[in-house]
């Protein structure tokens, strides 16, 4: 056993804790700091992984691993006849957690439901305007027009009144916007004069109670050990903020972590054949594309579309560009995801039947700008390099390609525009595992000049998602966006590229580790051997 | 002496203004919007953006957004962070301490081992020690920040496992960070083996930054040496018999020190550079990285707050040097 090895298993049999000594202490090397510790304040999987997944909880959640939804802090749900009223029953005797400032005097209950939500929407709040609140995921997800109002039927029920009925309501409840904080807290703090304690020292009733923030460095929790869920089955989580990939990974062969986020793609191989290492892998819940603009022409008819997918060499990209780590997209949906349509076939990768389709609509010497993004996703890790390919695949078959790029908020706010010139790289990482929030958001009528970057409206593909979004049989709305698909891939507004493969690296101590498909990293079913 | 210092004071203000302005201009004059790149792939509605470009103030006319950010400044408040929402102040002054700790070490490093080696090499001008120092110092000035980082790593923490791959203390020490030095609350928190875990971490991340300021101590340490040996009082010196380490020591190297102390001065922004890289790769949390940070997230606030704050710790430096100078030359505070 080196030093090294010997240094973290002291660290996991006695985490020394402001003079309380602990067993067991799992130590994850994340990618970056949180933002804060109000999930609902902020967007980033960084920021949740550290609030929303140890510290709180919501009305329902995600099942570990999968996009399924499952009971939380509301043991059950009911949806009215006409979809109008989603009311929840919520669970008894769940204690949020106590710390210097607070100890709870009364159980979660309704208030607590109504409050995490009236913060968020309604402006004369006291808590609306603190911390910046600019709530941007309850905004994102159409909230303030959705939830006409919130009812408090008793304390343990919970009525959502809606504008209109909406079928991914129930997953859109288990984002982690929809964390449920208390009330209680919230009040002492107000009281107090220290608001802003809700988000830099979080009080939840998740199965980690948060000890302390080293900015930049190190974030500290425990065991809530009244916990009303499973156990965590570790007594301390540490995350290490270990920015650079390359040394999250030396951490982990030296033992100073347990998991690690992020590993540099070129680095899989190494670590596959590295007794010190696991590596973990799943389809990442995202598609890479390239949407060209359908209201300008020639890229208004859908033959020419087809014929310029025809030209990509997907398998190409995956290699160079993704080194490995991804797999061709054929539908605007990745394969994790329920309604995911097998049927549908690929454009071949066919340069010459692509030459002779751009032939035949009559286009000729056609010169096109490609959009490349100036930041790294996970859905396209590069996409400059990318852009290259697809410039060279397009010159086989006589389209003359220049490549372009902007700063990424000037790149976002530019290719929204309806008469944007060229084809536009983005991709999209899903929130709540509903087709709606790919299917909807990104080629929907109502994203036109926002969030739809093909500018593409096409009638017989909106009538079918807009009737899924109100369909509340879960068995019809899969048909719905099965067809939905089969159309996408007619009429072929984007090129699908790609969805990146998640990797996940563990030491080989760690138990019970589970890749989960909406992202994000959660520790209470994890135990060290 | 006093009025020497008081006369280096008076130039801090026009500087000090001149920073603020730079500081204020230059996030601005980036391209990209913050709230658009805040919103990201999501992006907002129009009615949205425009709530909250009034809530951060950008609809105001710029003069007036620089007034208020100045009249801020003079009374200690430069703004709230937009990603954090805490005082930039605070946060400046959580990070900071770190980059402190981390650049004294690497400035002690590199004079204890830069001064020596220069004064070696040029008294043994042309031979193998001055060849082998001088050739070992131009590699070191040469050398990628961060190839040279991960190779001390990989060798010194992977391969021979002596030191901790990265942080500032193991994860099994904890105790309220006081000062924010962590030697310093090592010590205090009567932890055992706390201080011996904060120093093995200082090692590497304090060679990697500290590497460039040595070469260049070195090197500037040689030449100057060089010169003034060749200097009529020192061969006075000498021929009155003076043993030649006495010469070397103290008429030689008190003469040399000018320029060196004005390039340690000046290896201060390099550090600070330096810290940037230094900091991401061993995940000291200092202000480098959260400097950079701020910058791609064009949180304004921070990058124009940490900015100001940097440069008046530059400015310190180099009243420090000033200062130095008088001390070491007489002749300079007099003039």
């Amino acid at each position: 056993m080196s030093f090294k090895t010997k240094l973290l298993g002291m660290a996991a049999a006695c985490v020394v804790t402001a003079g309380a000594v602990n067993a067991q202490a799992l130590v994850y090397c994340s990618e970056g700091s949180p933002e804060g510790f109000d999930p609902a304040l902020y967007t980033s999987g960084t920021t949740f992984d550290a609030s929303s997944h140890p510290i709180y909880n919501r009305l329902v959640e995600f099942k570990v691993g999968t996009t399924e939804v499952i009971p939380a802090l509301a043991e059950s749900y009911e949806v009215s006849e006409d979809g109008m009223t989603v009311t929840f029953t919520l669970r008894q005797g769940v204690s949020f957690h106590s710390n210097a400032n607070f100890t709870p005097t009364r159980d979660f209950n309704a208030d607590d439901v109504i409050f995490s939500f009236d913060r968020q929407g309604n402006p004369d709040n006291p808590y609306n305007q603190v911390s910046g609140g600019t709530w941007e995921y309850f905004g994102g997800m159409s909230m303030p027009d959705l939830i006409e109002s919130i009812e408090k039927v008793d304390d343990y029920t919970v009525a959502f009144h809606l504008t209109r009925p909406e079928a991914p309501f129930i997953a859109n409840m288990a984002m982690d916007f929809a964390s449920i904080v208390s009330k209680e807290y919230a009040d002492a703090m107000l009281e107090a004069g220290t608001p802003e304690m809700l988000n830099q020292d979080p009080i939840g009733t998740g199965p980690f109670t948060f000890q302390a923030y080293q900015k930049d460095a190190v974030i500290r929790y425990l065991r809530n050990d009244s916990y009303w869920g499973d156990p965590a089955l570790v007594e301390a989580l540490i995350f290490a903020i270990t920015p650079d990939a390359s040394v999250r990974y030396q951490k982990i062969q030296a033992g100073e972590c347990h998991v690690m986020a992020y590993p540099n793609p070129a680095d899989i191989e190494a670590m596959q054949a590295d007794e010190d290492a696991v590596v973990l892998e799943q389809e990442g819940l995202n598609v890479g594309y390239l949407a060209y603009n359908t209201q300008v022409a020639p890229y208004d008819n859908p033959d020419v579309r087809r014929a310029l997918n025809m030209a990509i060499d997907k398998q190409a990209i995956i290699d160079v560009v993704f080194q490995g780590s991804g797999q061709i997209a054929k539908n605007p949906i990745p394969p994790t995801m329920w309604s995911y349509n097998e049927a549908t076939v690929d454009d071949a990768y066919d340069p010459e039947a692509a030459a002779a389709m751009l032939a035949e609509a009559g286009v000729e010497d056609l010169s096109m700008k490609i959009w490349a993004m100036p930041v790294q996703r996970p859905y396209n890790p590069n996409a400059r390099r990318m852009a290259e390919l697809m410039q060279a695949d397009f010159a086989e078959i006589g389209v003359d390609v220049e490549i372009v790029s902007y700063e990424w908020g000037e790149y976002l706010d530019r290719s929204k525009d309806v008469d944007r010139d060229g084809a536009v790289l983005l991709g999209w990482t899903g929130d709540n595992g509903d087709p709606d929030n790919f299917l909807a958001v990104l080629l929907g009528c109502d994203g036109v000049g926002g969030s739809n970057r093909a500018q593409w409206c096409y009638e017989p593909f909106e009538d079918v998602i807009q009737a899924a979004k109100t369909e509340s049989d879960q068995a019809a709305r899969a048909a719905l966006y099965e067809e939905a698909q089969t159309i996408f891939k007619e009429q072929a507004p984007w090129a699908t590229i790609a969805h990146s493969v998640v990797f996940m690296v563990t030491r080989p101590e760690v138990e019970g580790y589970v890749v989960h498909p909406l992202g994000g990293h959660i520790f209470n079913q994890v135990g060290l051997n | 002496m006093l009025k020497y210092i008081a006369s280096r004071l008076l130039t801090f203000v026009p500087t000090f203004i001149g920073v603020t302005l730079i500081s204020f201009a230059f996030i601005r004059m980036l391209p990209g919007d913050p709230i658009i790149v805040m919103a990201g792939e999501r992006g907002m509605t129009e009615e949205r953006y425009a709530e909250l470009v009034t809530q951060y103030g950008y609809d105001r006319p710029i003069l007036t957004q620089f007034w208020d950010y100045l009249t801020g400044v003079l009374q200690g408040d430069l703004g709230t962070s937009f990603v954090t929402k805490k005082p930039v102040w605070d946060e400046f002054f959580a990070l900071f301490p770190a980059t402190l700790e981390l650049s004294i070490c690497a400035m002690v490093f590199a004079i204890m081992l830069g001064l020596p080696a220069g004064v070696i090499a040029a008294v043994n001008r042309g031979k193998f020690f001055d060849r082998t120092l001088m050739s070992t110092a131009l590699i070191g000035y040469s050398m990628p920040i961060f190839w040279w980082a991960l190779l001390l790593i990989i060798i010194f923490s992977g391969t021979l496992q002596w030191t901790p791959v990265s942080g500032r203390i193991d994860l099994i020490y904890y105790f309220p960070n006081a000062t924010g030095f962590m030697l310093y609350d090592a010590l205090m928190s009567g932890q055992s083996g706390a201080l011996w875990s904060a120093i093995r971490h200082l090692i590497l991340p304090t060679i990697v930054l500290g590497t460039i300021p040595l070469a260049v101590i070195a090197r500037q340490t040689r030449s100057a040496m060089l010169e003034v040996l060749g200097e009529d009082y020192i061969r006075t010196a000498r021929a009155k018999g003076m043993s030649p380490n006495r010469v070397n020591a103290i008429h030689a190297l008190r003469n040399a020190l000018i320029p060196v102390v004005t390039v340690i001065g000046l290896s201060v922004g390099t550090l600070l550079a330096g810290a940037i890289l230094t900091e991401t790769i061993f995940s000291w949390p200092g202000i480098g990285k959260w400097m950079v940070d701020s910058i791609f997230r064009r949180d304004y606030p921070v990058v124009q707050g940490g900015l100001l704050l940097i440069a008046v710790m530059v400015m310190i430096v180099n009243l420090t040097v000033d200062v130095l100078y008088g001390i070491i030359n007489p002749k300079i505070r007099k003039r």
